[in-house]
């Protein structure tokens, strides 16, 4: 790694060269894990970066989230308070509206993907002497991290619908957003790779999406479906991170056992209820299989 | 560097019998050229003559059908990564991210090549004080004008220090003036870095500044050497001559006189060996009326045009149909 100036020894204390100065000549080292590292670290900084500068990408984000919360949720209320044993449909739905809006923000994080080639930029990422699986993982760390910063803003909002502000509770919550933000986003840009325009990207994320959402449970409890019904929920990747963040919930709120029974009566499989720590694993096996699966797809791309 | 022993350095591109197909369509047919170190090569053709696709498999970005190519001593199939830790580019399209500041983004190139972190900043100014950026290193790159992305693009290109600098028409769609100054900073890097420069361009007043270039028509090179050889090579001065019946005038060009007389951008045109003493012959014993006339010395668009039959800018509409076609196999191909 021998990195020279003109002049040596003159390069430290110096004034920076201007353009007149003696030519600051670097040395791109060969490929290493480190180098792989730093690839990683850059692309998902340039994630934050842009999250952070897009501010009406935060507001728009929220704009959903709280449309189902206050709006359907408190409009529902009035007809379904005979089901709920009592319990705000508020708070029975924030659960699932919590891992819509990591959803939907994982996926427009993955949409990126479509810009970048729309306006060149993942030409540039293509030609670095990385690997493509480097650009892969950062990107899906990145819109891991932005998709968990929109989560645990609306987290915030747990006292309005009267989930308490419990320190494991909120941990809890938060480890399964993060599972959640990183499947989803594998799963975004495992699309994202094969598709060539913005308009395909959204029309395909609106027919995915917005099914995943309805069949997950976000808004119902998972019990006494009918069958075809309960088949599509148990093979839907959300159901497996509403279930334990509801029961999370649940366990911190003071109610009535029937009440918890009806709203919170776990995710089964042919008669077991699976375990929450067994439902994150389902989460972040899907997650690893679809970067996989992305690493796959994007390496293979010229 | 190390591999120049006795100041005889190898050649920092050697190309043979490089080919490329898209399905039907042969882009690239059979390319033979080597590039000495620290020259600026200049790839001259029309639209659609092959000229990005033989760049886009120097850079490793396209793999040759066959033939092979080797870029800073490096196989650009068997050893890609080596070729890629050695070159810079700037391609035609903008690769900059919009959404960063300039030196964001070149942070970024930065990172993603391993540059050594104490040198990214002053390499960073060194760079962005060339292309004139320096002051407006923090500004978003979405508010750049089209002359600043590519000035941008080339010293971000630079920031590896790369051996070969690829520039795929750095000047297409810029005012004169900032292709001129584009000029400036090329000339400039030659002068300041050991680097080599390969580029491709479609305008003939851009090849002249080159030391070498290579006329490329249809997939194939059919002329290389220096601007000036290649303009004495043609030995005649060009004339032309607007008359109200082309036809009969090449009839009687070639009659009275045994010349082979072509249209080329609307006017009749020809080479005699001493244009200015021609014209008064011309007009005593051409037989047809002569609105206008003019004679120019021999420049790159008549070397062009003597080894193609056609202008750049004729040739350039031909060549439009031919990369339709291409797109579409490019497309139906991938998916």
């Amino acid at each position: 790694m021998s990195t020279t100036t003109d002049r040596p020894g003159s390069a430290g204390a110096a004034a920076p060269p201007g353009p007149h100065g003696p030519v600051v000549r670097v040395h791109v080292p060969k490929r290493s894990f480190n180098s792989e590292l730093r690839a990683i670290k850059i692309v998902w900084r340039r994630e934050l970066i842009r999250y952070k500068s897009d501010r009406l990408r935060m507001v728009t984000t929220l704009v959903q989230p709280l449309l189902f919360l206050f709006v359907l949720g408190s409009g529902l209320q009035r007809l379904s308070s005979a089901g709920t044993h009592g319990v705000n449909l508020k708070t029975f739905i924030y659960p699932g509206i919590l891992c819509i809006s990591v959803m939907f923000t994982a996926m427009f994080s993955a949409a990126s993907i479509v810009w970048d080639r729309e306006f060149g930029f993942l030409r540039e990422m293509m030609v670095a002497p990385v690997r493509r699986s480097s650009i892969v993982i950062g990107k899906c760390l990145g819109g891991a991290s932005v998709a968990c910063i929109q989560g645990v803003i609306v987290l915030c909002l747990a006292g309005l619908v009267h989930v308490p502000y419990a320190p494991l509770l909120l941990l809890g919550i938060f480890g399964l957003q993060l599972l959640l933000a990183f499947t989803i986003t594998a799963f975004g840009v495992m699309i994202a790779i094969r598709i060539k325009q913005m308009q395909s990207f959204m029309g395909v994320m609106q027919m995915i999406v917005m099914p995943m959402f309805f069949i997950s449970g976000a808004l119902f409890p998972a019990s006494g479906l009918p069958g075809w019904l309960t088949v599509l929920n148990r093979l839907d990747p959300l159901t497996y991170a509403v279930d334990p963040m509801r029961r999370l919930v649940f366990d911190h709120l003071t109610i009535s056992p029937a009440a918890k029974a009806a709203l919170d009566p776990g995710v089964t499989w042919w008669g077991w209820r699976v375990p929450g720590l067994l439902e994150a694993g389902v989460i972040l096996a899907l997650g690893l299989v679809m970067l996989s699966i992305a690493i796959w797809e994007f390496s293979s791309t010229e | 560097m190390s591999e120049s022993p006795n100041g005889s350095t190898a050649p920092a591109i050697v190309v043979r019998q490089l080919d490329k197909r898209f399905g039907e369509v042969h882009a690239v047919r059979g390319v033979d050229f080597e590039v000495a170190t620290g020259e600026v090569f200049g790839f001259l053709g029309p639209n659609g003559a092959g000229k990005t696709t033989t760049i886009n498999m120097l850079c490793t970005l396209a793999k040759p059908t066959s033939g092979t190519a080797s870029v800073a001593g490096h196989d650009v199939v068997s050893e890609r990564d080596d070729v890629r830790r050695n070159i810079g580019l700037v391609f035609q399209d903008p690769t900059l991210d919009g959404y960063l500041t300039a030196a964001q983004n070149l942070k970024l190139h930065a990172e993603l090549y391993g540059v050594q972190s104490d040198l990214v900043q002053p390499r960073m100014q060194q760079v962005m004080t060339m292309v004139g950026l320096w002051d407006r290193k923090d500004t978003e790159v979405a508010t750049f004008s089209g002359g600043m992305r590519r000035r941008l693009e080339i010293a971000r290109g630079l920031m590896h220090s790369p051996r070969v600098l690829f520039l795929d028409e750095p000047t297409i769609g810029l005012d004169p003036q900032t292709r001129r100054s584009i000029w400036t900073y090329i000339r400039e890097l030659k002068e300041r870095e050991e680097i080599t420069i390969f580029m491709t361009t479609h305008y003939m007043d851009e090849a002249e500044w080159c030391d070498r270039i290579a006329i490329m028509d249809h997939g194939q090179i059919v002329a290389l050497d220096s601007p000036e050889a290649l303009k004495a090579q043609i030995g005649k001065d060009r004339v032309s001559i607007h008359t109200d019946d082309d036809d009969a005038a090449i009839a009687a060009l070639r009659d009275r006189f045994g010349l082979d007389a072509r249209v080329a951008e609307g006017a009749v045109t020809f080479g005699v060996p001493a244009g200015e003493e021609f014209v008064p012959r011309l007009f005593a014993e051409l037989g047809i009326p002569i609105k206008a006339v003019s004679v120019s010395r021999p420049t790159l668009d008549d070397v062009f045009m003597s080894y193609t039959g056609t202008t750049i800018r004729d040739a350039e509409e031909d060549s439009s149909k031919l990369r339709n076609r291409v797109m579409a196999q490019m497309m139906g191909g991938r998916r």
